[in-house]
């Protein structure tokens, strides 16, 4: 069996600090499913970083991956480009969407989470759903993947914290203004930062609309084998990267995840002062 | 003449306490050439050897030891190869009292002849002389076979499997191969670079090893077989899987599960933060619960890493501890503290959710159970807090469930998660499917492992060959 060398076919940028990369992985591509992730290292001495597959072309054998440049990892992965290969790619991981025909279903997407709405949409779509997207951006720079959204989606609104753009407001008002118009929702899937699905899943349990979660925690191995993902269920532990990463958003402990997200803030911050020490050092050398 | 017993091993030395948890670098340093010699000429190269039944590879012990003694030290390490690839990873972390030391002759009377130090001589000696000479591999068979994992049994069947001639390919879910050998052992008990070497040898037989690849998620058993024409399946996945207490607080920062703690240290080097960019909390005042193996590296970890104090918090008393004693005495000497007759029974954290305390109850030994050690009896009231700000969970590992979850036709013992497998052919219940090691019988280690890989391997030999007998499977399955 040949596996290859994880090579970058394509890269893209989405908006200030995010990109989109195009990477060849056929195994992880033939079994890709929406909701899965893989996890990849950049460098021999890298960490291991676990994304959501935002595409799989089982054709081409390839996998799209979209991120947002926030930490030494990501902006390092940033840096490369077309040609180059990524020490690690494997995936795909975690337990698929489970996708059937609720009816209308709305997908929320906070900022960076819109990212991983396409592969869901497309699947919704694809089981006859009515699917009405709400992405919320901070501001209308941020803004990214509208076309490819609107192209797979029956209605798309645009927020933006500031007003920049769209309505003013977070995804949950423009959700709550389709409620108040009486619009009937059957399932709400929402993935952005921990305060945009823990407002939705309140807003949602006033209404009693099951609702979907995705979670992003810290994450090693990504096979259930170190609990550094564990996420509270319903008062029971749960490990993201096996038992998710989604989950019934009305019993997920939110305060826990944010909490659990922040346990290496001090270090994240030295690794990437470090590494842009590095990269001002090189810029100098040449 | 006869000769001059010797009742005396020859000691080996280690490095300093104080010194050795200041950094990773290996603890016990081996014999000399000097020092091998000498111990060698104790044995007694017994006739029909008893240290040989007590090895689970069936190693010819007397018989590398007489080449040590002929000073043909490469000679002995290949020799030693023909029953166990592994002799520099085995010659450190086989617990030898419990298995051929525990055999020999000279422990009657005195201290048995020191085999597992005299493997591990013979094997580094090898590694030094910088030659790797092959075996006899056998004409191709035709046949393939997939390896799922790459720890002890996947490596050892693996390298077998590839001497008579079948094309080997092994799978590794994460990006090192070595399973257990590179996320759980730390570099101070068994240096990385030694397990990339002897999986180089297995390399060098003409195995092939597919790393970042997750049997069950990238691609089922079934589709192995069905799909990319593997003739023969062995599951060696290990039992990497943590088990939880259940207790209150048990999510909060700072409580680690053995396995995450070990595998940002060693797989992921994070204790060379931030040249490599895993992250790992240490605490200064950490508890460890349970007294095994595990909780002792983990122990032994957390101080080199730079905690100021550890404590393993045990439920039963040091002499019931299920670690090798070299290793709870390395463990005493560089400062560990045993706290005795300790349960945890809940975490108590601040208001960042970074842990702060845990609570125990004291117990008593009371009757003894299955395994013949006294149980622990809590005491009723006798709950206390302590102040912590670190804990690691080392109170077992089960076997992964994701093989068992994706392999329609596997069975599985419901209690403990393990594969259900014959235990001398180590078929399992799906036709071409075998298991051995830690997901068949559970947490052990790293030898029986190796030792599972070794026999599973000559019955899928014999299974490859008789594949078109009627009943094969069945009289594999249910073998005697």
């Amino acid at each position: 069996m040949c596996i290859m060398g994880y090579k970058i076919l394509q890269k893209r940028v989405l908006g200030p600090g995010s990109k989109m990369m195009v990477i060849e992985a056929p195994y992880v591509a033939r079994a890709a499913k929406p909701g899965q992730f893989i996890i990849l290292r950049v460098h021999e001495k890298g960490e291991r970083i676990p994304l959501t597959i935002a595409n799989a072309d089982k054709k081409n054998g390839t996998v799209t991956i979209i991120f947002q440049e926030v930490g030494k990892t990501t902006i390092h992965l940033g840096l490369l480009e077309p040609g180059d290969e990524l020490r690690d790619f494997v995936g795909p991981l975690g337990k698929p969407t489970e996708i059937k025909n609720f009816g209308t279903v709305a997908a929320l997407g906070g900022g960076f989470g819109t990212a991983v709405l396409y592969p869901l949409i497309k699947g919704l779509k694809a089981k006859g759903n009515y699917v009405i997207t709400i992405i919320g951006f901070r501001t209308k720079d941020l803004i990214f993947l509208t076309d490819e959204l609107s192209a797979v989606s029956d209605e798309v609104h645009i927020t933006t914290d500031d007003g920049s753009y769209g309505m003013k407001g977070f995804v949950t008002h423009a959700l709550q203004k389709l409620l108040d118009e009486g619009r009937k929702i059957d399932h709400v899937f929402a993935v952005g930062p921990v305060p945009m699905m823990k407002a939705t899943a309140n807003l949602t349990l006033k209404y009693n609309i099951p609702t979907t979660v995705s979670l992003n925690p810290i994450m090693v191995d990504g096979t259930g084998m170190c609990g550094a993902c564990r996420v509270e269920v319903g008062g029971e532990t749960k490990f993201a990267c096996v038992d998710g990463p989604e989950f019934d958003a009305h019993k997920v402990n939110f305060d826990l995840l944010s909490k659990r997200l922040r346990m290496y803030v001090k270090q994240e911050k030295v690794s990437l002062e470090n590494f842009k020490a590095q990269l001002e050092k090189a810029k100098e050398a040449v | 003449m006869p000769r001059k017993i010797i009742y005396e091993r020859t000691p080996m030395a280690k490095l300093d306490p104080k010194e050795r948890v200041k950094t990773f670098d290996e603890v016990a340093l081996g014999y000399t050439e000097e020092e091998a010699l000498k111990e060698a000429e104790r044995c007694l190269l017994c006739k029909r050897p008893p240290c040989v039944a007590g090895c689970p590879v069936h190693i010819d012990i007397p018989g590398f030891i007489a080449l040590i003694q002929q000073r043909k030290f490469v000679e002995a390490s290949e020799h030693i190869k023909k029953f166990n690839p592994l002799p520099a990873v085995c010659g450190r972390v086989c617990p030898q009292e419990d298995q051929c030391e525990s055999k020999c002759i000279l422990g009657k009377k005195g201290e048995p002849v020191a085999i597992g130090r005299l493997e591990r001589f013979v094997a580094d000696y090898e590694r030094a002389q910088g030659e790797m000479r092959l075996p006899e591999i056998k004409p191709p068979s035709g046949f393939k076979v997939a390896v799922i994992g790459s720890g002890p049994a996947g490596l050892v069947a693996a390298s077998e499997l590839a001497k008579m001639g079948h094309k080997v390919t092994v799978f590794e879910a994460l990006h090192e191969p070595g399973g257990v050998l590179m996320y759980g052992i730390p570099q101070f008990r068994l240096p990385k670079e030694i397990v990339l070497h002897e999986v180089e040898y297995i390399k060098r037989l003409g195995v092939e090893l597919v790393t970042n690849f997750v049997v069950g998620k990238t691609m089922t058993i079934d589709e192995l077989m069905q799909e990319e024409g593997f003739d023969a399946v062995f599951i060696g996945t290990g039992a990497g899987l943590p088990v939880w207490l259940g207790l209150p607080g048990e999510n909060l920062l700072g409580v680690y599960s053995a396995n995450e703690f070990l595998t940002r240290i060693n797989l992921m080097r994070a204790y060379k933060f931030p040249e490599y960019d895993t992250p790992v909390f240490v605490g200064e005042r950490v508890g460890v619960i349970g007294a095994g193996n595990v909780a002792m590296d983990a122990a032994r970890s957390a101080l080199r890493a730079g905690a100021k104090e550890v404590y393993i918090l045990y439920r039963r008393t040091k002499e019931y501890s299920p670690a090798r004693i070299e290793e709870l005495e390395n463990a005493i000497e560089e400062g560990v503290i045993f706290k005795e007759l300790v349960s945890p029974v809940a975490f108590y954290g601040d208001e960042n959710g970074w842990i702060k305390e845990v609570e125990l109850v004291r117990n008593r030994l009371g009757e003894p159970d299955q395994s013949g050690r006294r149980r622990p009896v809590k005491i009723p009231g006798s709950e206390f807090r302590m102040p912590i700000d670190m804990i690691v969970n080392a109170i077992g590992q089960r076997p992964n469930p994701i093989i068992a979850q994706t392999t329609p036709g596997l069975e599985i013992n419901p209690r403990h998660g393990t594969v259900k497998a014959n235990m001398k052919t180590f078929a399992t219940s799906k036709p071409g499917v075998f298991a051995g090691g830690d997901v068949v019988t559970g947490a052990a280690t790293v030898i029986l492992a190796a030792g599972a890989g070794t026999d599973a391997a000559k019955y899928i030999d014999y299974y490859l060959k008789n594949k078109d007998k009627p009943g094969i499977w069945d009289e594999l399955y249910h073998m005697e």
